[in-house]
């Protein structure tokens, strides 16, 4: 019974007014309204750590867009998560030549194993995410891994454990 | 310390080099306020083109030239598009431009802009560049304030607004047609050529997309001049008419097995292993080097005895290169295996092809299984066909795909199957004794890492 009503009642909804006016505020940047799709995913997702499919849906509404034509830009680009958040930091390490090359595919293997998950996985705490990375365009400090904005350069074993252990622990709770 | 006095990189080690105060004492915006006072757009477009300036983004067309094709007496509006999606394997110049000098990229970005008639440009800047991001935001708000941009610059009748966009972590969206469906919010599908950008681009107008560098070296031209320009590098052919030869400065990155990762400015025309020995220190922990990418990873393979081969526009097309490239110089020293070197580059072009293409979909995916078969052991000397017929057939030279990331993809498989051909043989005979020289197809349930 409860789970009818909540199909047959409006979803809560998931932008803010503070979403929707960061979008506005770029709209007279560009002469068509579908060019805010990129920045409204990244406002979105910027502020949720996802872009759930009732978001897609509430971005087309604001841009005049069908949703399908968001939906088809977002997954595209495989960057932005749909199904539940990304963790509180996502690192992304790089495996391109020149970190390869350098050990950056040992890096990655050895992130996952302290951070107890597979590439692409989150910890069941919710505080990291680890996902390998195309060329970071910091080649000249590899192997190197940018954890939300920050890069992380010439990694090792140690540093990769010691930034696990350092995220786990700023974002644990009480 | 190697001769050439960095012009691009003069920022570089400056305290609080990116800012407009720094710029300015350098002598930065002073050119921009005597052109906008002095001389019309066509005076600019001819002086990029007299520079003889070659896009430094990776196809080296003339810069100048690229500018002389949008349509004459157009209403507009005209659009420039700044690329800086730059994730080429091995490169990060624009990365150093952007984050360390941002007012000279901006400085000519305007001269651009002007030059085009362009009263909008867009700078799309790959997601990675957060910093990038910020020091260009902060220089963009400084050049507002300083009546740099916005309209009537500097008392002209010229105006311009210049706009960061952020990418999304995708390597076909720096192909220019990706670049401008990406920015109209659509999938990044570069597009089918002719029509140009120059006459149908982004929202459907005439379009110019640029490279950071080149608008780093457009500024330079209208500081220094085109005398200055054309004294560095290498001259065009005489014997050749059709070569606009190789001049200014370039940023060379350097990464890998070298002791000094880095980006080095130098005359273009500096052969691999100049940059790697006076540059880079030598290759790392003395020892030798197997082979070196001599302009990012789509560019092909340097063996160690091709690395006296000059780094301009046909240098490395000489020894079977597909170009210079982004000039991106990534060192592998003796002790790696080609066959992981070849897998490398074949996953990175599978995870990008953007799927468009059926041969360039198809033939990324079936040469990472195939690399991805011969590292586990179960390779047959037929593949080495199978790898070369498929970097034979895909990409836009063979005339199979839209864009050329499939000939990206293509040349690292020709040239490493060329230039190393025995030691794949030899891993693949020591790896599988008892099925290399089998040539049935493979039964698609023994594929390792199929999907
Ligand atoms: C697959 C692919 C990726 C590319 N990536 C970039 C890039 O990241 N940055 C860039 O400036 N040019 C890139 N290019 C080249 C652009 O298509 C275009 O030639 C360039 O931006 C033009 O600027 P320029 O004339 O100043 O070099 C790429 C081309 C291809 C085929
Ligand atoms: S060549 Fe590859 S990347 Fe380029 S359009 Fe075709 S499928 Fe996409
Ligand atoms: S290859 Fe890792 S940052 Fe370029």
């Amino acid at each position: 019974m409860a789970e009818h009503t909540s199909i047959m009642t409006a979803p809560k909804r998931i932008l803010t007014d503070a979403m929707i006016a960061e979008i506005e505020a770029l709209a007279p940047r560009y002469p068509d309204r579908r060019a805010l799709t990129l920045p409204a995913l990244h406002i979105v997702n910027d502020a949720l750590r996802h872009v759930p499919l009732q978001a897609v849906v509430e971005i087309a509404a604001v841009l005049g867009l069908a949703p399908a034509e968001v939906q088809d830009t977002l997954s595209f680009y495989a960057f932005f998560p749909q199904d539940k958040p990304a963790g509180e930091v996502r690192a992304w390490v790089c495996r391109s030549i020149s970190c390869a090359l350098r050990g950056g595919e040992e890096v990655l293997e050895h992130l996952c194993h302290v951070a107890g998950i597979e590439p692409g996985g989150t910890t069941t705490d919710g505080t990291l995410t680890i996902e390998p990375a195309e060329c970071l365009g910091a080649c000249d400090f590899a192997p190197c891994m940018l954890a939300g904005k920050e890069l992380h350069k010439n990694l090792t074993p140690e540093s990769a454990a010691a930034f696990v252990r350092a995220t786990q622990k700023r974002f644990v709770r009480p | 310390m190697p001769p050439f006095t960095p012009v691009l990189l003069e920022a570089v080690g400056i305290p609080n080099g990116h800012t407009l105060a720094s710029y300015r004492s350098r002598g930065g915006y002073a050119p921009l306020e005597q052109i906008l006072r002095e001389k019309q757009p066509v005076d600019v477009v001819e002086m990029v083109k007299a520079s003889g300036l070659r896009g430094r983004g990776g196809a080296g067309f003339s810069t100048g030239l690229k500018w002389s094709f949008l349509p004459k007496d157009h209403p507009g509006p005209i659009y420039l598009c700044i690329n800086a999606d730059e994730s080429e394997p091995g490169t990060f110049n624009n990365r150093i431009l952007m984050e360390d000098d941002p007012h000279q990229v901006i400085e000519g970005i305007i001269l651009a802009a002007y030059a085009t008639r362009a009263t909008t440009a867009y700078l799309y800047l790959r997601y990675e560049y957060p910093q990038s991001w910020e020091r260009l935001q902060g220089a963009i708000d400084e050049a507002y304030a300083a009546g740099y941009l916005g309209s009537a610059i500097k008392g002209s009748s010229f105006s311009l607004n210049l706009y960061l966009h952020k990418g999304a972590a995708a390597y076909i969206c720096g192909e220019e047609t990706g670049l401008i469906e990406s920015l109209e919010g659509k999938r990044a599908w570069p597009r089918i050529k002719p029509p140009f950008p120059a006459v149908e681009g982004l929202f459907r107008k005439p379009t110019v997309v640029n490279n950071i560098e080149t608008m780093a070296c457009v500024a330079q031209i209208a500081r220094r001049g085109i005398d200055w320009f054309r004294s560095i590098g290498v001259p065009a052919d005489p014997a050749n008419p059709r070569d606009p030869g190789s001049y200014g400065p370039k940023l060379y990155c350097l990464s890998g097995h070298v002791e000094r990762p880095g980006c080095y400015e130098a005359p273009l025309g500096i052969t691999a292993r100049q940059l790697i020995n006076e540059y880079g220190g030598g290759v790392w922990k003395g020892r030798r080097a197997k082979a070196a990418i001599p302009g990012g990873i789509s560019m092909g393979l340097l063996t160690e005895a091709e690395l006296d081969t000059p780094l301009d526009f046909a240098g490395p097309g000489r020894v079977g290169c597909l170009g210079l490239g982004t000039a991106a110089v990534v060192v592998i020293d003796e002790t790696v295996s080609i066959v992981d070197f070849l897998h490398n580059s074949c996953r990175f072009f599978a995870h990008e092809s953007c799927g468009q293409c059926t041969p360039c979909r198809e033939g990324t995916a079936w040469s990472l299984r195939m690399l991805e078969r011969i590292k586990a052991g179960k390779g047959r000397l037929k593949d080495l066909e199978l790898l070369a017929e498929i970097g034979n057939t895909m990409g836009m030279m063979p005339g199979s795909t839209i864009c050329g990331l499939a000939d990206g993809a293509a040349w690292p498989i020709k040239n490493a199957i060329k230039k190393f051909r025995g030691e794949f043989e030899d891993y693949i005979k020591t790896t599988n004794p008892t099925g290399w020289m089998v040539t049935d197809p493979v039964p698609a349930l023994q594929i390792v890492g199929a999907h």
